[in-house]
């Protein structure tokens, strides 16, 4: 016989080996090598915390009483995990893609990420799961006592106790290893490490008991099954069929809603692919577990003395056969199924608890705005983890003391089941329908919760006890459509289908009606597209581990909104500045709250604010999508800048159109005066000259000195039609480029010299300022032509040049590999509107004194262009400023 | 003359991947619709089914649930899903899974 005191050692021992196991995968993770850890039959077997205590002695009892019926517990969720394409998958792929990290959190965050829902789901789930966990301390403690027993009553007097230290282990376990970090994905590598090795031991523990049962004591498998027939109770199939149909409901509902189930189906899930292995292994493993069910209990039944409790057997058919090795070993297979199971849903529960309630209270109690909370507030959030599994825990031994660990605690394992199944409605609502609202989720919720504390929870207590036995004969004050056992009059049902039948119809009904007559609001609109159309939206799965995976996101979007240098330079100084190597810096607040300044100056803060908090934290869109409207965003960004570049350069166009067509016109009039004047020019000389012959002609009497005056007017009236003639000539020769050009280096000196010389002739009393020194520089030239140009520019100073005392400067500087000389007068300058004409041919100042034909300048041009220089008009000097600039070498000569 | 076979393997490749995921999509409707069946048993104390053969009838039925899904899984690649997911499903199995946005759709 095995002592308390060895049974308390092994249990020890078991527990500081899941520490170390848990441990050791932690250290792996973080060390890298967690190949192993994620491979997909870990996943499976985590799976199994399915199978709690309740199942793996419960079962046996449950077989004992009722028959075939406990295979209902297992079959339920195989389908499920059978038809995994069809729901899990998308559950999942949600799961992933919103990063959820409840079930209370999937469903708040379908519907608008209302708190006020994750609070509801929270409390039910804390209402459901507690009775759970005690039920688990109860099996702990009663298989305690199994082993107490022979010893007497004393020896295990105090379970009450025991219960506490067990639930004081487990919640030491479960705050070291459940945590331990706060990671963004929920994913705790020890704890699922922890939780496989269990279904390991809990598997080979029930493996080992039956076939101990099969063919240690029962003698081959085929005289099992006949003694299993020959029992007068169970050798029959007998079969409530409402409850066979409602129970693998509610068991399939179970495992898609219970918090612990969701833990390790969604959240500490690696990868969508491991639902693959799991669609036929956890099935598997099912049929494994209850296998040996019905040969145990109908062993126990014929082999143990009467009166024996079979929830038990699985430890006291080994015992009564004097197999204690074999009974410490199924016991440990008990231990671990309630670890495993109140480990695993003291996390869930926090979780929910301290994001859903903890943490939004702490929050408004911060003075000021409680989402600005600056610096880090993620040891607030551990703290608040800790305090709510111990917490949990807690509250799970309380219910087990104050319901007395009796009877009633096992009957509670169904029922628990049933409340959190509410959940099925809006979750499978949430991501199969898109018109599912809020309000509906709510007060489906409120409704199915209602009808399962009256018709489920409160009668569990037993009769009296919470209900009178009069409210369940009569129902409250007399109305008897309200029996608890009967609404609607509908009676003969078993009372737990129907429990289950009204408060997930009355749910699903207002669910519906809720939905169909309320409005979503745009957050419900845009997260239910999200996740009924997830397979749409979130594109190939990806994992999120760790912060450079989100840093990489943010600078993917970066670029995108700011453009790849500059992104990726912000990055790499933030990375400087963090002190950490290459381009990704730690996404810590201060970078944050700095790239999402400059990404607000892309596309507003309120959308800079969205996409960063989308990828660190948890926001309403998905990243693809976020990165999606980026890139719509940049687009169009890009877009409206090249529109904005075109429109830009089109108002230069016009600009430039609109010059060039007052310069036609003005051209236009010029060409009109011009030819007016040059009519006039021509005419001028002409008539003086026909009219001067005709008189030389028809006046004989004439004297020598009338003839000869005449005959000079003629010539030098004749000299001056050459003269304009000859302009336009050259003008014309210049224009055509047939002109032959004479280069030879040449002091700018000589050429001024030259050009003042030929203009002195007028008698002008011009005083001219030069700059030796400088115009002695070398220049490679036609010295004729720019001579030409000189004198023009020279001669029209002195004509055009209004000034009392008339004054020239010539300035000759250097610039790049030309000459610039500048000719600047003291006059009044070539008004504005002129300038822009003055270099056309027939252009001419004003009306005042009129000399030339207009076609000096229009010369000066075409001379210089020839040259390789050019000329223009300096405005704003004090007077008319030409500005003339040669090449030191002609291109001609370097050629 | 050979006849052009890629296209045609392809077609015939991805059509009977439609059909895996369909049978998958019905295998756990087949198998509520086995796993009721007892309900139509006979029952009582005399004429009731004999609890063994029941056993036999449940444990095989479900045995062979779970065989047919991995057998399932194992046909099915995930890339099929992937491509039946995305709703083009006759992708080669390199061309890329995301589908393009329609253009009545909105991105955000």
């Amino acid at each position: 016989m095995v002592s308390l005191n060895v049974l308390t050692a092994v249990c020890i021992c078991y527990g500081a080996f899941l520490f170390l196991i848990a441990f050791a995968a932690e250290r792996a993770g973080r060390q890298g090598r967690s190949g192993w850890l994620k491979a997909p039959m870990v996943y499976t077997l985590s799976l199994s915390v399915y199978c709690t205590a309740w199942t793996f002695y419960g079962a046996v009892g449950y077989a004992a009483r009722s028959g075939l019926e406990y295979l209902t517990i297992y079959i339920g969720p195989s389908l499920v995990m059978i038809g995994w394409v069809v729901g899990l998958r998308k559950i999942l792929r949600i799961g992933r893609s919103q990063r959820v990290t409840s079930v209370a959190d999937l469903i708040s965050s379908r519907f608008g990420k209302s708190n006020l829902l994750a609070v509801a789901v929270t409390l039910i789930a804390v209402v459901g799961t507690t009775p759970y966990i005690a039920l688990q301390l109860q099996s702990v403690t009663q298989s305690f006592a199994i082993f107490a027993a022979p010893e007497g009553p004393g020896a295990v007097a105090d379970t009450q106790s025991l219960a506490l230290w067990v639930a004081a282990g487990l919640a030491a376990f479960t705050v070291l290893f459940g945590t331990r970090n706060l990671d963004a994905n929920e994913r705790h590598h020890g704890v699922v490490i922890a939780i496989a090795v269990e279904a390991v031991v809990k598997l080979c523990a029930l493996l080992a008991v039956g076939i101990f049962t099969v063919w240690g004591i029962g003698g081959g498998l085929e005289e099992t099954l006949a003694r299993i027939d020959a029992h007068a109770a169970l050798g029959q199939w007998q079969m409530d069929n409402g409850r066979w149909s409602g129970l693998i409901f509610l068991s399939a509902a179970a495992l898609l809603c219970l918090p612990r189930m969701f833990q390790v189906l969604v959240v500490e899930n690696e990868d969508e692919r491991h639902l693959r292995t799991a669609s036929w292994a956890f099935p598997a493993y099912m049929i494994a577990m209850s296998l040996f069910v019905m040969p145990i209990a109908v062993a126990g039944l014929t082999l143990l003395p009467e009166g024996s409790n079979p929830d038990m057997f699985v430890l006291t058919l080994p015992l009564s056969e004097g197999q204690s090795g074999l009974a410490v070993f199924s016991f440990i297979g008990g231990f671990s199924s309630a670890t495993s199971m109140v480990i695993v849903a003291a996390i869930a529960l926090s979780t929910m608890v301290s994001n859903h309630i903890v943490m939004p209270i702490w929050l408004k109690m911060q003075p000021g705005q409680g989402a600005m909370v600056s610096g880090d507030v993620r040891h607030v959030v551990i703290s608040a983890r800790r305090v709510s599994i111990i917490g949990v825990l807690f509250l799970g031994y309380l219910y087990y003391r104050l319901s007395g660990g009796g009877t009633a605690l096992a009957a509670i394992g169904l029922i628990s089941f049933s409340g959190v199944a509410q959940f099925l409605v809006p979750m499978l609502g949430g991501i199969f329908w898109r018109g599912a609202t809020r309000v509906g989720a709510l007060a489906g919720l409120a409704t199915g919760f209602a009808v399962w504390l009256w018709c489920l929870f409160l009668p569990s207590f037993g009769d009296g006890v919470v209900l009178s036995q009069a409210v369940l004969a009569e129902g409250p004050l007399g109305f008897g459509w309200l029996r608890p056992q009967a609404l609607f009059g509908i009676s003969g049902l078993d009372p737990l289908v129907h429990g289950v039948l009204w408060s997930i119809l009355l749910n699903a009904l207002v669910f519906t009606l809720g939905s169909l007559l309320s409005f979503p609001s745009p957050m419900e609109r845009l997260q239910g597209a999200q996740f009924v159309n997830v397979f749409q939206h979130s594109g190939t799965p990806r994992s999120w581990s760790g912060g450079t995976a989100q840093s990489e996101d943010l600078l993917i979007m970066a670029q995108r909104l700011l453009g790849a240098r500059e992104a990726q330079a912000l990055f790499q100084d933030e990375a400087g500045r963090q002190g950490v190597k290459g381009v990704l810096p730690e996404p810590s607040a201060d970078f944050l709250l700095r790239l999402e300044r400059e990404l607000s100056g892309s596309v507003g803060a309120a959308t800079a604010h969205a996409m960063v908090s989308q990828i660190v934290g948890r926001a309403a869109v998905s990243v693809e999508d976020l990165l999606a409207v980026a890139d719509e965003t940049a687009q169009i960004m890009e877009y409206s800048s090249q529109l904005e570049a075109k429109s830009a350069e089109l108002v230069r166009t016009a600009r430039q159109l609109r010059q060039a067509n007052e310069t036609l016109t003005q051209i236009s009039h010029q060409k009109d005066a011009f030819l007016s004047q040059i009519s006039h020019e021509l005419r001028t000389p002409m008539t003086s000259i026909r009219a001067f012959s005709e008189i030389l002609r028809d006046t004989p009497e004439m004297t020598a000195a009338q003839k000869a005056r005449y005959g000079g007017i003629i010539h030098d009236e004749a000299l001056r039609l050459t003269r304009l003639l000859d302009d336009l000539l050259d003008l014309s020769v210049l224009e055509n480029g047939q002109v032959q050009l004479a280069l030879a280096p040449v002091r700018l000196s000589e050429v001024l010299e030259r050009a003042i010389d030929a203009t002195r002739s007028d008698g002008a009393e011009m005083v001219i300022h030069r700059d030796r020194i400088a115009e002695g520089a070398l220049v490679e030239t036609d010295a004729d032509r720019l001579t030409q140009v000189f004198i023009n520019l020279i001669a029209n100073a002195r004509k055009y040049c209004d000034a009392p005392r008339p004054e020239l400067r010539i300035a000759v500087s250097a610039e790049g590999a030309a000459w610039r000389i500048d000719f600047i007068d003291n006059g009044s300058g070539v008004p504005r509107d002129q300038q822009a004409v003055i270099f056309e041919k027939f252009a001419r100042v004003g009306e005042q004194k009129a000399g030339g034909a207009g076609l000096g300048l229009a010369i000066c041009r075409e001379i210089l262009a020839r040259l390789g220089g050019s000329i223009a008009y300096l405005p704003g000097q004090g007077g008319a400023a030409f500005r003339v600039s040669v090449p030191r070498r002609s291109a001609k000569a370097a050629r | 003359m050979r006849p052009p076979r890629g296209p045609v393997f392809l077609e015939r490749r991805s059509y009977r991947r439609r059909r895996l995921i369909d049978a998958a999509r019905l295998l756990p409707l087949l198998g509520v619709l086995l796993l009721g069946v007892p309900m139509l048993w006979p029952q009582g104390p005399e004429q009731g089914v004999p609890a063994s053969r029941a056993i036999l009838y449940i444990f095989g039925i479900w045995a062979g649930l779970a065989l047919a899904s991995a057998l399932l899984v194992r046909r099915l690649p995930d890339e099929a899903l992937e491509a039946y997911d995305a709703g083009v499903g006759d992708l080669p199995a390199d061309a890329p899974n995301r589908r393009p946005l329609r253009s009545d759709e909105k991105a955000g």
